[in-house]
């Protein structure tokens, strides 16, 4: 069976971003931008499947800008066999991106597609879910633990207070949480094979999907700033200062 | 214009959740019903009808509601969708799973985590790990949202009285199946309701210290233990202690973070507290430039002494 698994193009997450003066947007330009971390755990997830004999193929698919493919050469170089960059400079709102990706699930008929469960730019944690609903099938999202075997993915996932397992009949969707897996490390080997594996560029056109934005970003702003906070010497004053000042305990 | 509010709960109790999404409706304006989709869910029906501010409860019953399966409960608002201008689900692992399926299927976006309202359409929404706040206008005619529960009051859980509508259960997918759960039993406040919450970070060595230092104090201050997600990786704590970005958002009263260094990604999930205290060794930890009290001391002292003189 296929896997399939979508990349976003994020500013790494180690980058404090900043908010532009004129409040339409955070500054992204000449700030470093990675793999979504949850996106390479699904990608290491889609290539253990892979090592397992589960899987037969895994393709990488990431919708943006050109330079998501050097998003897409990431995912090859942790393992996936090819990739498919939906390139278009529109911004692109989960629903669109679940859309194109509905396209491209019609068209590669995977077993089984892993997602990352939010990007951590928009964490907006919709994607997964969105695309399980617009092709119809069952989902497992938050996973820390997915087992496949005899057509079915048995799928432990992180919920409040604890766990739950679930069942689903393949085709699903399954997206990834943190501990589903430590992604393996790049090696130079692996990103110069990358580089020629086969690399696909279509547009939403080529797709059937037109891109319109059901959100529009009025402004954006700095979050609220704390007031300056006061270091004490011990654990008394500490003790003193919330009874008296702070009166919260 | 009427609101839907998508209750959580265990079919016997609502959760706290619920309530903070229910003022978050009101806010949208109109009306607001509660859908409570359970199996042998009545008495969370109960619940929901004496909520202040509900005028109506639609109550679905079937077996195959029981475990809040995202396919059969999204299934389950679709079939009843149609007649809100608002459908709201609580940021929870439940809400966010359910909600954007239903959006898809409406072909509407949808709207994460929102923490205020300010228009029937406009609403506020932290972005980059709480980094930087959007406000974002809908242009669909139904809206569907998760609300940060941290970001708005509880309604009143009694004081209402909803009449309690039967709705039909939509038919189950078929295509899941819920298998079992472990759930962490504990006599602690909810992580996200506590009005104090103590969380241990790395420093903590192991699960026995975290255990030996941070249970005495949450203890004494009747206060819900967090972690940092370094902890639980390390498995010093369980997996639903995280607090931060991808794990829970808290707003308590205190919040005391000890052996933390305060990455963003733990930031983003306990900056709205009212007070914060630190507790670290490092001068440098970032946690200190968020802390209302900072303390500058090993953890293994300070906090067994913190205990102490409470």
């Amino acid at each position: 069976m296929k896997v399939l698994v979508p990349v976003k193009r994020v500013v790494d997450y180690n980058v404090k971003v900043r908010v532009k003066s004129d409040n339409t947007g955070v500054d992204i330009a000449n700030v470093k931008m990675s793999m979504n971390p949850f996106d390479e755990i699904a990608v290491e997830e889609a290539v253990r499947l892979k090592e397992k004999g589960v899987a037969t193929e895994v393709i990488a698919v990431s919708c943006g800008v050109a330079q998501c493919q050097e998003t897409l050469r990431t995912a090859m170089a942790i393992g996936a066999d090819r990739a498919i960059l939906v390139e278009s400079a529109d911004e692109l709102q989960p629903l669109s991106v679940a859309k194109l990706l509905k396209a491209i699930v019609d068209k590669e008929q995977p077993g089984l597609v892993i997602l990352g469960k939010q990007a951590i730019d928009d964490d907006a944690n919709q994607v997964g879910q969105m695309l399980a609903a617009l092709a119809d099938l069952p989902q497992a999202t938050f996973a820390s633990k997915v087992e496949v075997a005899d057509g079915k993915a048995k799928v432990t996932r992180e919920v409040d207070g604890g766990m739950e397992t679930v069942e689903l009949t393949l085709p699903a969707v399954i997206t990834a949480d943190l501990r589903l897996n430590e992604p393996r490390y790049v090696t130079l080997p692996n990103i110069m094979k990358a580089k020629k594996k086969q690399l696909d560029t279509v547009k939403p056109a080529d797709l059937g999907v037109e891109i319109k934005p059901h959100l529009k970003t009025l402004k954006v702003t700095e979050p609220p700033k704390r007031s300056a906070g006061i270091k004490v010497p011990d654990v008394a004053t500490l003790v003193a200062k919330l009874k008296n000042e702070a009166k919260v305990i | 214009m009427t609101s839907l509010v998508i209750a959580e709960h265990d079919n016997a109790t609502l959760k706290p959740s619920t309530l903070n999404t229910v003022t978050a409706a009101a806010q949208c304006g109109g009306d607001v019903h509660v859908l409570v989709a359970g199996h042998n869910a009545g008495e969370a029906a109960k619940a929901a009808s004496q909520v202040a501010g509900v005028a109506k409860v639609i109550h679905a019953e079937g077996e195959h509601l029981a475990h809040g399966l995202a396919e059969n409960m999204a299934a389950q608002v679709l079939a009843i969708a149609g007649n809100y201008s608002h459908i709201l689900f609580p940021a929870t692992a439940s809400g966010k799973n359910i909600a954007p399926r239903v959006a898809a299927k409406l072909d509407v976006g949808q709207i994460s985590d929102i923490t205020r309202v300010d228009a029937a359409d406009t609403f506020e929404r932290p972005i980059y790990a709480g980094n930087a706040i959007a406000v974002v206008q809908s242009v669909d005619a139904i809206k569907v949202i998760t609300v940060r529960t941290t970001g708005f009051d509880a309604a009143a859980a009694t004081g209402g009285s909803a009449a309690i509508e039967q709705a039909a259960a939509a038919p189950a997918s078929g295509k899941s199946s819920f298998l079992g759960n472990e759930l962490a039993k504990n006599d602690r406040p909810e992580l996200t309701a506590a009005k104090v919450v103590v969380s241990g970070g790395r420093a903590l060595g192991s699960a026995e210290k975290f255990n030996e230092i941070m249970t005495p104090l949450a203890d004494k201050l009747g206060a819900a233990l967090g972690a940092s997600r370094a902890a639980v990786d390390a498995g010093y704590a369980p997996n639903d202690w995280q607090v931060g970005q991808t794990g829970k958002i808290v707003a308590p009263q205190l919040y005391i973070a000890a052996g933390i260094s305060g990455a963003i990604q733990h930031l983003a999930g306990m900056k709205d507290s009212k007070v914060i205290v630190a507790i670290n060794k490092d001068a440098e930890a970032p946690i200190f430039a968020v802390a209302d009290y900072g303390l500058e001391a090993d953890l293994f002292t300070a906090v067994p002494e913190l205990t102490k003189a409470l």
